[in-house]
């Protein structure tokens, strides 16, 4: 399976499932400038991300370019057991899309 | 207030410089005495913050400043560092061209080993360092080599480092050979020689200074200082090395920067290292 | 079959009356990136265009972050809420070139309690401002971005 982007360290602690989620990206604000050039570096950034476990959305996130660079998360949903499966979805704002999967651990 | 904080500063250098020497021993090699220094030292820092617990001094500033270990816990929920010790990982099991790799270059397999570096190598009279030795590796297996500073070699470094975590710093100066002596006597002077336009010296920051703003930012303490590397430092938003972070501090307290692994700085690193002993290591870290 | 906010903000302006209460049920449909709120360049627009108003200072809205940044690239802050009801959680940093940071949607079943990291260009009131039952509340916060002397 090809490498995502998403590193997910999802715990099931009573009842509840506790995500801690970092995403490798850069989130380029299109406000930098390049050094040799002086050109504005143009925006790269995640701009919507979705978590779902069981089919159901369980978080959501519409993202701007002050989100720091590895975007980190953290959230608590109830339910969830060891070894259930977490789908998550992004968007960057140049349309590119994956989704990814994560265990609970 | 930091205005005045400054200038205390300035006055505070002036006097406890004259303390800090008396402290610890010489700077010659006739009353230079490694230990003593080493046992001084922790004793100078267990007087300035005794809240801080020794073993704690591994991680930098934030033993001593509460504001911002509150902030560095809060990255430590998940820190920066991890996508590079995973591409560490990566690189350290990839195979060179030749077939080999670096778990050849090293004992045991390179795993486990952080706390052993620098170290003072008899057969080529100097101090070697890891990073070095990564470079070594591939040179001799036909590889090109890796930028001192970021990078792969920050990377390599780091998972060393991660596989070594908690393993107590023990360099050793071979008491057969005193060149090693003469290493760490002038990596010693080299930490608190005043130099650059500032007429700073390491100490002056980094012992006297610890913990005092210097405009918005809290000097680390020397103690623990080198276990902690490779770095993740947000201002630079990437991982670097111990030599990096030397050359870069130079350039901020307006000195002339060395070159990463000049031998100067690989002295520094075998006093700063030596300084830590009996502390683990703890790299990767992640730093303001 | 799902209405998206635009079409719900337009209905609303258009001053007719919402077809049945249906059109605010509490989301499954995720609301869209909305780019006048993302890109509005001053906090009242942004909280405007995204949530349709200002919101009140709550007690029930916990935003936590440091007083002073050690990096302003790097601000950790947590926003929470022990009110019921909780649909959305928003951030927003007055004085970035755009104030809204990130919008966090909250369905039924997780936690009012998000954390996240921020990147702040100077010192700046921060504001959470939580969506309940349809009403807005929000906390704030002014955390200090400083230039330190130890660049390199």
């Amino acid at each position: 399976m090809a490498k995502g982007i998403l590193k997910v360290k999802a715990k099931a602690s009573g009842d509840k499932t506790k995500v801690k989620l970092m995403a490798k990206h850069i989130m380029e604000s299109g406000q930098r400038k390049d050094k040799k050039t002086g050109e504005l570096i143009p925006a790269k950034f995640l701009q919507e991300l979705k978590v779902m476990h069981g089919g159901k959305e369980v978080f959501a996130a519409n993202l701007g370019t002050a989100i720091s660079k590895n975007p980190y998360f953290a959230f608590n949903f109830a339910g969830g057991a060891k070894g259930d499966e977490l789908t998550m979805t992004w968007v960057e704002n140049s349309g590119a899309t994956s989704t990814e999967t994560a265990k609970v651990k | 207030m930091k205005i005045i904080k400054t200038l205390a500063l300035g006055l505070t250098v002036a006097a406890v410089t004259q303390m800090t020497h008396a402290a610890d021993t010489g700077f010659d090699m006739q009353t230079v005495d490694p230990e003593a220094d080493r046992i001084a030292l922790q004793k100078y820092f267990k007087s300035r913050f005794p809240e801080s617990d020794i073993a704690d001094y591994v991680n930098g500033i934030y033993a001593v400043d509460a504001g911002s270990r509150e902030q560095w816990e809060e990255l430590e929920e998940f820190p920066p560092y991890e996508f590079d010790v995973e591409k560490g990982e990566e690189l350290f099991n990839t195979a060179f061209a030749n077939g080999k790799g670096y778990a050849d270059c090293f004992e045991n397999g390179g795993v486990g080993i952080r706390q052993n570096f620098p170290y003072w190598s008899k057969e080529e009279g100097t101090v070697k360092t890891l990073e070095q030795e990564i470079n070594e590796c591939r040179v001799s297996n036909g590889e090109e080599p890796l930028k001192w500073g970021k990078g792969a070699i920050a990377q390599i470094s780091a998972y060393m480092a991660w596989t070594s975590r908690d393993k107590v710093f023990d360099i050793k100066i071979p008491a057969d050979d005193e060149r090693a002596k003469a290493a760490y006597l002038e990596g010693k002077k080299f930490f608190y020689a005043k130099r650059g336009q500032l007429n700073l010296s390491c100490a002056n920051c980094h012992v006297q200074g610890t913990n005092i703003a210097i405009r918005a930012d809290l000097p680390s303490p020397q103690l623990g200082h080198v276990t902690h590397f490779p770095v993740f430092r947000s201002k630079w938003g990437s991982l670097g090395t111990l030599h990096r972070r030397y050359s870069g501090c130079h350039k901020d307290s307006r000195s002339k920067p060395l070159k990463p692994q000049a031998e100067e700085f690989r002295n520094l690193e075998y006093f700063q290292s030596y300084m830590s002993n009996g502390l683990v290591a703890n790299g990767p870290g992640s730093r303001k | 079959m799902s209405m998206n906010r635009r079409s719900v903000v337009k209905a609303i302006a258009a001053g007719g009356a919402l077809v049945g209460a249906s059109v605010l049920m509490p989301r499954i449909a995720m609301a869209a990136w909305t780019t006048k709120a993302f890109e509005a360049e001053d906090q009242a627009t942004a909280m405007n265009e995204l949530l349709g108003g200002a919101a009140e200072e709550s007690a029930e809205v916990t935003l936590k972050a440091p007083d002073i940044a050690e990096n302003g690239a790097v601000v950790p802050v947590t926003v929470s809420s022990s009110m019921a009801g909780v649909e959305s959680m928003s951030i927003f940093v007055e004085n970035n070139p755009n104030p809204l940071v990130a919008e966090f949607l909250i369905p039924a079943g997780t936690d009012a309690d998000v954390s996240t990291r921020l990147r702040m260009g100077k010192t700046s009131k921060v504001t959470a401002v939580v969506k309940a039952n349809g009403k807005l509340y929000s906390a704030s916060k002014e955390v200090k971005v400083t230039i330190g002397g130890c660049g390199g």
